[in-house]
């Protein structure tokens, strides 16, 4: 059977990591995407669900819940997007959005100074730790951010945003780097 | 000149700038201000009202008078301070506010007709003929006077805004700032210093006395090496805090790259930072006595002059008087002395002072008037009943220092006064978190402000839980402040306050003669303070003469409010990558690329760029491509993309009941598999939107929104769920990002939507119905509606496959005969339809207008329907939706002209509805428009005027229904 054939949502965008400075840009794929959000009191019963299938549990509001290459993301209260393994649990409400976000990984020793070109986050390491998650904004758009590592932040918009995040991640990078020479 | 020996600039790096023109040699560390004293340049600027000639009055960002523009056209910045600007090679350089030059200046000719030109006189000269205040009088007056000028060109957009987070933000760095910075940073404790000057230290740069056996310079060296090597630090130079804001927010501007040749890195940067604490260490300002001619260049603060002569190593002359009140005058003559500079008198308003120096001294004494014109030549001083004229190029004064109280009032705290040192300081924590240290607390003495700095860095580890760990004092000066009150000696002649804009003391004493009595009605009347340096250095000492006007005490009168910023703020800074596109983010379709590729012109709506039409070759305008693109749906078969529609998920028990509550129509009884139309209120009874919902499954329906509505329908929702219905068992989310999707319309739809599913018969489907199917194995949803009229469907497939699903649909469309339509057909179809979007649901229209109120369940509560039944959104005084064609010779219908009966005047008052959407219809060959109308529905075969005042256009109109097309739907229903 004939396919059709897929994009990534930062396919023309960034076709290839950018490097300025001492930070890089990459998409991240994030493979299966499911929205994840349980029907009153169903917390509890949807988390066992979940450690079943995936073997995490549902996390609170600011925190990602891992295991191997899969991982529930807290995007808002009651909400979560589970990435890497496909789970619809009884008791929640599920909805696909594999294609839905388009994911930048943000490196290197001055990612900390880019990002805060963008967002108004706090991201001292005392308040935004490894593998904390918020939601914010990053320049005029909402977004969904995440430290993965030390100094890496994956930073989750809108798919029809991808163009814009680019746009203002490279700008900030390159103001970065050029301040490092003066 | 420049004194041999002194000043902390490097002599090894000669740098060449321009001032009008004149190249001048200085050495980098200089400022321009610097630069120009040792080239003897004494006239820097021209005043903003009587175009008095001026001179530097300052060595900071307090400077009145040296006002400059760097750069040209694009690039030109005005009014920067000749005082803070760095220089670099190459720096271009202008004065302002004159002509043709700064020392033969046109304009001077104001200061001539001064006796006229008093506060509130505009107000009570040019007040007739009534027109001419806007068009002749208020532009001549504002091109007479002025500082610098906009180049007129867009600026480039070279600057940059930054987020900061720290435990202490401490602003200023000199004693108590570094003191308060250094402790806090031992304990442990995040800390930004931030500080306007280039260099760190503040006075102790600018002063000779030792801390700790060490220079002020030395000693701020080392307490920065080990600042700057702790990772829990960040230094700040170049970056004033303009404002202080709720929660410990400050608003900061950093001078990142202005200090050097133009390159790649951002001019400016516009910092946010919030702290948990913050300590106010910005010093203090000295001030200035209200003299008569204390405005002649050489007349300068005390302090500046010993940062002229102490720290860059100029002196505007080869000797100097030095007037005070306080023993600053002694400190002053005493660096001049070692400098060589000869000290022609000190003048001490205290009657008891002494002097250890060998210079002449007049103890009591007082400075009546100066002589000199482009410069100072002599003083007339009075020593008891002596009067007498001592010959000098400069005069030092100093009548007290001012605590940069700025930053504490910025949230209403207002700032208290201080008998002993006459002088406001701010109030106990006059920003929740700030505390206040050093001179900007009112302790003008090095060792003072050391331990206060010290005092307040404690309180901030304290206060953010940490423990203390207290730096050692150094010795340092500790002389006790002892001063008398010197506000202004009366004479004859003008005695100035506000040098920037002009302001003198008959200027205060008129507006309190004329009742303008209190500090906010003074301010206003004379435009004291309200020039761009806002007063810095005179606004105390104006309150000061207010207050012997007006009989009060200095306390009593109180300040002006003190408002962000602390200095100006360029508009780039704060706006900084927000130009053109980076105004709002692009949103981007799936088949964005590939409706570019096809030369499609993009228009905007809302985030989001859609094609508007795809023009083929040969076709001149939008209209051919447009009327093709409508007949090519009503014959063949069209595709669109429709992935700008919001997609809203409604799960769970109760997401039926809830429907009910948010549309007018029943939504609970609708049948899986089946769409229906719906409407949705506003809590005031009018329409917020229209769309679809179809059930895919018992408990899973998905919602069409318009585009412009979607982010204000998913508000709503959830303000419902979580609000209004909290017992309701349901959950939603926004699917639009998720899903491209396309409309495919026209006769031969069905055979195109055939053709590319993997199970053809999945096509087969009823009016409003919608099925889940797959194509090439992708799992994808079928609707069977139509926003055209025609046979419809919407195909919704995950947006990763979007574009590919255009590009199929697209070759299948082609062999059918059809292509791609644009939003301009999609319009079109729409309009011939009398089918609605937000023209229509304007905001103000009820479902009643747009003639929906059958859509209004009767059986149920919904949100909107109690006030959609006020009295006056029903009946017939209200404009409801009527469709209109053009009769008669002018053809032309337009959006947004206004409707009147045929033989009335085309007014306000006899104004009976508007028109809200129009099109060319090729499918019926006639122009067709949809308009409000009062009492409309009861009007039609009615013929109306159309008048479009702004553009000028007028048609006989022919009242009709909405509808003008297949009124029965039979096309849609197939």
């Amino acid at each position: 059977m004939a396919e059709l054939i897929a994009r990534t949502p930062a396919h023309a965008d960034l076709p290839q990591p950018v490097e300025i400075g001492r930070t890089r840009i990459a998409e991240v794929v994030l493979g299966p995407v499911t929205w994840i959000a349980p029907f009153d009191g169903q917390e509890k019963a949807v988390t066992a669900a979940l450690r079943a299938a995936a073997g995490v549990a549902f996390p609170k509001p600011g925190q990602v819940t891992r295991k191997g290459s899969v991982r529930a993301l807290s995007v808002g209260p009651g909400q979560a997007l589970l990435i890497g393994a496909t789970v619809t649990p009884d008791g929640a409400a599920t909805t696909d959005q594999s294609a839905a976000w388009c994911a930048l990984s943000l490196s290197g020793e001055d990612a900390c100074a880019v990002l805060a070109r963008l967002t108004p986050l706090d991201l001292r390491p005392s308040a935004f730790a490894l593998h904390r998650t918020a939601r914010t904004m990053v320049g005029h758009m909402t977004a969904s951010l995440t430290r993965t590592s030390e100094n890496t932040y994956e930073i989750i918009v809108f798919r029809s945003m991808a163009h814009t995040l680019v746009h203002d991640l490279t700008r900030a990078m390159r103001h970065v780097a050029v301040r490092a020479a003066l | 000149m420049r004194l041999e020996g002194r000043g902390q600039i490097d002599r090894d790096h000669p740098v060449r700038f321009t001032f009008d023109g004149r190249v001048i040699d200085a050495f980098r560390g200089d400022t321009v201000a610097s630069a120009l004293m040792a080239n003897d340049i004494r006239v820097v600027g021209r005043s903003f009202k009587y175009h008095r000639p001026r001179g530097l009055y300052s060595a900071g960002s307090d400077e009145p008078n040296a006002l400059v523009t760097t750069g040209r056209g694009r690039d030109a910045l005005p009014n920067v301070r000749a005082t803070m600007q760095e220089v670099w090679e190459g720096l271009d350089v202008t004065s302002q506010n004159r002509w043709p030059s700064l020392t033969r200046d046109v304009g001077a000719i104001n200061d001539l007709f001064s006796p006229f030109l008093a506060a509130g006189f505009y107000y009570k000269t040019f007040m007739w003929p009534r027109a001419f205040w806007e068009r002749v009088y208020e532009p001549l007056i504002r091109r007479a006077a002025g500082l610098g000028r906009l180049s007129g060109e867009a600026a480039r957009d070279a600057s940059e805004k930054a987020f900061a987070h720290c435990d202490v933000l401490v602003i200023g760095s000199g004693p108590a700032g570094l003191m308060a910075a250094l402790t806090a940073a031992r304990a442990g404790a995040d800390v930004i210093l931030a500080e306007e000057d280039s260099h760190m230290g503040g006075r102790l740069l600018s002063e000779t006395d030792t801390i700790g056996g060490l220079s002020g310079p030395q000693w701020v060296g080392s307490v920065l090496n080990e600042l700057t090597a702790l990772p829990n630090v960040r230094v700040m130079e170049r970056t004033t805090v303009t404002g202080a804001y709720d929660q410990g927010t400050y608003g900061a501007l950093e001078r990142v790259s202005l200090h050097r040749p133009p390159g790649r890195a951002p001019r400016e940067c516009f910092w946010r930072i919030a702290a948990t604490r913050t300590i106010l260490a910005a010093g203090a300002l000295e001030r200035g006595v209200a003299f008569p001619g204390n405005d002649r260049p050489g007349v300068m603060l005390a302090s500046a002059l010993r940062t002229y002569v102490n720290r860059w190593g100029v002196a505007p002359g080869q000797s100097a008087v030095v007037w005070g009140n306080t023993d600053t005058a002694h400190r002053t003559a005493r660096d001049l002395a070692s400098a060589g500079i000869h000290v022609a008198a000190v003048i001490d308003a205290r009657a008891d002072a002494t002097t250890t120096g060998d210079w002449p001294f007049y103890p009591g004494g007082e400075v009546l008037s100066t002589q000199g014109r482009l410069g100072l030549k002599g003083l007339q001083v009075r020593h008891g009943r002596r009067e007498f004229t001592v010959w000098t190029d400069c005069l030092a004064v100093s009548g007290g220092w001012n605590p940069s109280v700025h930053l504490a009032s910025h949230i209403g705290s207002r700032p208290v006064w201080r008998d002993d040192i006459q002088a406001f300081v701010a109030g106990p924590e006059p920003v929740p978190g700030m505390d206040v240290a050093g001179a900007a607390n009112g302790i003008f003495d090095t060792a003072g402000c050391l331990a206060d700095g010290l005092r307040a860095g404690n309180v901030a580890v304290q206060a953010i839980g940490l423990e203390t760990h207290s730096p050692d004092l150094p010795d340092a000066e500790a002389t006790p402040y002892a001063i008398t009150p010197l506000w202004e000696v009366e004479g004859k002649g003008r005695a100035w306050l506000d040098l920037q804009n002009d302001v003198t003391t008959k200027d205060v004493r008129l507006a309190a003669q004329e009742n303008f009595r209190s500090p906010e009605h003074m301010k206003r009347y004379t435009t004291q303070g309200m020039s761009p340096d806002q007063g810095k250095g005179s606004n105390v000492t104006a309150l000061a003469v207010l207050a012997a006007a007006t009989g009060a005490t200095v306390a009593a009168t109180g300040t002006t409010t003190y408002r962000p910023p602390f200095v100006p703020v360029t508009i780039s800074a704060m706006g900084a990558g927000a130009k053109g596109k980076g105004f709002a983010p692009e949103r981007f379709t799936p088949a964005h690329a590939a409706a570019v590729e096809l030369g499609a012109p993009m228009i905007e709506a809302g985030l989001w760029y859609r094609p508007s039409f795809f023009p083929l070759s040969g076709e001149r305008v939008w209209r051919e491509s447009c009327d093709r693109e409508v007949r090519m749906v009503r014959e063949s078969v069209g595709v669109t993309e429709v992935s700008t529609l919001g997609k809203i998920e409604v799960m769970g028990p109760d997401a039926g009941t809830f429907l009910d509550v948010v549309y007018t129509n029943t939504m609970s009884s609708l049948a899986v598999g089946k769409v229906r139309y719906g409407l949705m209120l506003r809590e005031d009874g009018h329409v917020m939107d229209d769309g679809t919902v179809a059930r895919l499954s018992e408990d899973r329906f998905v919602l069409t929104t318009t585009t412009a509505a979607a982010a204000e329908v998913m508000r709503h929702l959830d303000f419902v769920a979580q609000g209004l219905r909290p017992g309701l068992n349901l959950r939603t989310v926004s699917v639009t990002e998720q899903w491209a999707q396309f409309a495919v319309a026209g006769p031969r739809s069905e055979a195109l939507v055939r053709s590319i599913l993997d199970d053809p018969a999945a096509g087969v489907l009823p009016f409003m119905g919608c099925t889940e199917a797959s194509i090439s194995g992708t799992g994808v949803r079928v609707f069977r509606i139509s926003f055209s009229g025609e046979k419809g469907y919407e195909i919704a497939i995950p947006s990763d496959r979007g574009e590919a699903l255009w590009r199929l649909l697209l070759a299948h469309a082609r062999m059918l005969g059809g292509g791609p339509y644009g939003l301009e057909a999609l319009n079109v179809l729409r309009i011939e339809k009398g089918f609605l979007t937000h023209a229509e649901m304007n905001g103000r229209s009820t479902a009643f207008d747009l003639g929906l109120q059958g859509m209004m369940s009767a059986k149920k509560d919904f949100i909107g329907k109690a006030l959609a039944a006020r009295p006056g959104l029903l009946g017939e005084t209200r404009e409801q939706l009527v469709g209109l064609r053009p009769v008669g010779a002018a053809r032309m219908l337009t959006a947004g002209a206004y409707l009147f009966g045929e033989g009335a005047a085309a007014t306000r008052e006899a104004q009976q509805g508007f028109t809200t959407s129009v099109a060319w219809s090729p499918t019926l060959d006639t122009f067709l428009g949809l308009a409000f109308l009062v009492n409309g529905r009861a009007r039609h075969g009615e013929r109306l005027r159309m008048v479009d005042h702004m553009r000028n256009v007028e048609a006989l109109v022919e009242v009709g229904p909405p509808c003008a097309f297949d009124p029965d739907g039979g096309r849609m229903r197939g």
